[in-house]
């Protein structure tokens, strides 16, 4: 169900990008009658369907070499490099039966959904507080938020590893679990107080004067109703944490312990000419789970992206 | 904002006898463990490293060592280091050209998105799995397609007759800087694309009609009309896009790992490889510090653009 809008925007811009999972088609035809066939084929969908092919072709070319036979890859002349004969799902197989590729992909699952549910935890709290319990200071508080959206993990490694180093979390997945929520926090609150901002006042007015705490307001009214908002939050959070590389690579170092990201960089690169296929195979199944579930909450990842930068 | 009217019930006089009741019964009270949580994480993970990031960059420390301050010798060995303004140099190189093509092929396929085709919503999806997919795997798909005996770009240039021998795409340093900038740039138009396509979305059809009428020719209306209503996330967007591409370490650790002869060393990676792999924690920590009047800089832009606006949707400026 979508948060109900808000009864008076004074900006338009800000209620465009604050309404629960914006429905982004047009259904408007607009002037498009103008544009006859011919001249649409070559100036839409000549263009659109160069840049899908550009944007795709690497997947392709990623899954291609993932079910070649070994032959195949390395013997361009004879085959043609384009297309596949008598696929082959050694790779794979070597992948889930003769690495730790299983463990890692557990590593990175376990890692991001922690992750990420401590940071929707956090920052639900922190958004309900900015918008609506608006102690002194909220404001600030809001924009300081923001700032730290703005932050680059590039700048922060190398003294984190010393602070992860000093906290006895070196090698172990809670560092990531806990250094992850810097990149995902300040996000989702900006995100949530967006949609928190829909919820009509007059509701939580009511609650109180029923008797109800501000937990109670929060977990009974203000949730159910920012559902879509909190969807929106974790499917981008997963993703970014499933994403990220550079603290993994300076806070890990077992090979147990890796993420999928660290691991297919580290693990399989040697100088072996053989090693395409099981490389690809391991960047292809690192991509699927994430790739299955953005298909899956499209709208709400869209939404979460085009919410975060209009707000 | 729309609940500015809302705002004006100030915290109830607080009821109770002693201070600490009196504390208990007011906002603030509530703010600070409603708060609580974020200020944890983000104060001992986020704002903590960044300040002993500045301290770490006046110290000598190395693995395992804490170090002692040594004032602005690490700046100063930098300065005479010519890896160091080379890695300075790429960056800049690096964020200007994949900010600029990001930026204007971005908008490009954000218009085309805008137009009336079949099957919208799910070219859109398709179009932003490049950003979905974890960066460090598709830049090792690309890794592979610059492969400098197996490239499927060489083999395809071959057989067309272009070219004689295989291209040695991340071998050659002009090369290698072009290859990592298409990547980035062929993970970073989704994003900028499909963000703009949100902003195009707003504009009202009826602004284009109008200016059909009066006779304006495609040209003007893009540049009169669409431009201008778009400028603030523009602003936004591509602060996001530069701040993020100028710190980008992944893509290039994956594809090149700084090479050939330190051509493709971006400030994070050379960052990486002096701090972490050499051990060298001081000199890292002082090449990620000269980071940030850059950032400094991307995040003032994004201000000003704010301000336009606030002005522009008839607001005050904040």
């Amino acid at each position: 169900m979508r948060a109900p809008s808000p009864p008076a925007h004074a900006d338009p811009t800000l209620s465009a990008a604050t309404v629960a999972p914006a429905p982004l088609t047009d259904n408007s035809e607009g002037m498009a009658y103008l544009d006859k066939l011919p001249r649409r084929i070559v100036t839409v969908y000549l263009p659109l369907l160069v840049i899908l092919a550009v944007l795709l072709f690497p997947f392709y070319w990623m899954a291609l070499t993932a079910i070649k036979p070994d032959e195949q890859l390395i013997d361009m002349e004879r085959y043609n490099p384009f297309f596949v004969v008598s696929p082959t799902l050694k790779h794979i197989q070597k992948l889930l039966f003769e690495t730790q590729y299983p463990r890692w992909l557990w590593n990175t699952m376990y890692v991001s959904v922690a992750a990420t549910a401590l940071s929707l935890f956090a920052s639900v709290l922190a958004a309900y507080a900015c918008v609506r319990v608006r102690y002194r200071g909220a404001s600030w508080v809001g924009a300081a938020i923001f700032l730290a959206y703005l932050v680059p993990p590039s700048i922060l490694f190398i003294p984190l590893a010393t602070i992860i180093q000093a906290y006895g979390l070196y090698d172990s997945p809670l560092s990531l679990i806990l250094a992850y929520p810097t990149i995902l926090i300040p996000f989702s609150t900006w995100l949530l107080m967006g949609y928190f901002k829909t919820i009509p006042y007059e509701l939580e007015e009511c609650a109180l004067m029923d008797g109800a705490s501000r937990w109670q307001i929060l977990v009974k009214i203000i949730l159910p109703l920012a559902f879509p908002g909190l969807i929106s939050a974790g499917i981008f959070s997963l993703t970014l944490c499933w994403n990220e590389f550079i603290y993994a690579l300076t806070f890990l170092s077992s090979t147990q312990n890796k993420t999928v990201p660290i691991a297919v960089v580290s693990e399989f690169v040697d100088g072996d000419i053989y090693r395409w296929g099981s490389l690809m195979a391991g960047a292809l199944l690192g991509s699927l789970p994430l790739v299955i579930l953005y298909s899956f909450f499209v709208e709400y990842y869209v939404s979460a992206l085009t919410g975060a930068v209009k707000e | 904002m729309a609940d500015a009217a809302l705002t004006h019930d100030r915290p109830a006089p607080a009821s109770g006898r002693t201070a600490w009741e009196r504390l208990r019964a007011t906002r603030g009270w509530a703010g600070f463990w409603f708060m609580l949580p974020t200020a944890l994480i983000l104060g001992l993970f986020l704002a903590y490293p960044l300040l002993k990031g500045i301290w770490l960059s006046f110290t000598n420390a190395k693995i395992g060592r804490a170090g002692v301050f040594i004032g602005l010798e690490n700046y100063e060995w930098l300065w005479d280091d010519d890896v160091f303004w080379l890695s300075v140099f790429n960056t800049c190189l690096y964020t200007a050209i994949a900010s600029v093509v990001k930026f204007g092929v971005g908008l490009y396929l954000a218009l085309l998105l805008n137009k009336h085709i079949p099957f919208k919503s799910l070219v859109r999806s398709i179009v932003l799995i490049p950003f979905v997919v974890p960066t460090v795997l598709s830049a090792i798909a690309f890794w592979w397609i610059f492969d400098s005996q197996f490239s499927i770009i060489s083999w395809s240039l071959r057989h067309l007759g272009i070219i004689d021998g295989n291209i040695d795409f991340l071998g050659r340093p002009d090369m290698a800087r072009a290859c990592v900038i298409f990547a980035n740039i062929w993970r970073g138009v989704p994003f900028i694309a499909i963000t703009l396509l949100a902003g195009l979305q707003t504009v009202s059809p009826s602004l284009y009609e109008a200016a059909t009428i009066d006779g304006a020719s495609p040209w003007q209306i893009f540049y009169k009309i669409t431009l201008p209503l778009l400028t603030p996330i523009i602003a936004v967007v591509m602060t996001f896009s530069v701040l993020f591409t100028f710190t980008d370490f992944q893509l290039i650790w994956a594809m090149t790992r700084g090479g050939p002869v330190n051509a493709t060393h971006l400030m994070a990676t050379l960052s990486y490889q002096r701090g972490i792999l050499s051990g060298s924690l001081g000199e890292g920590a002082a090449i990620a510090t000269a980071m940030v009047p850059f950032l400094l800089a991307a995040i003032g832009i994004s201000w000003f653009g704010l301000q336009r606006r606030a002005w522009q949707s008839g607001g005050d400026d904040r």
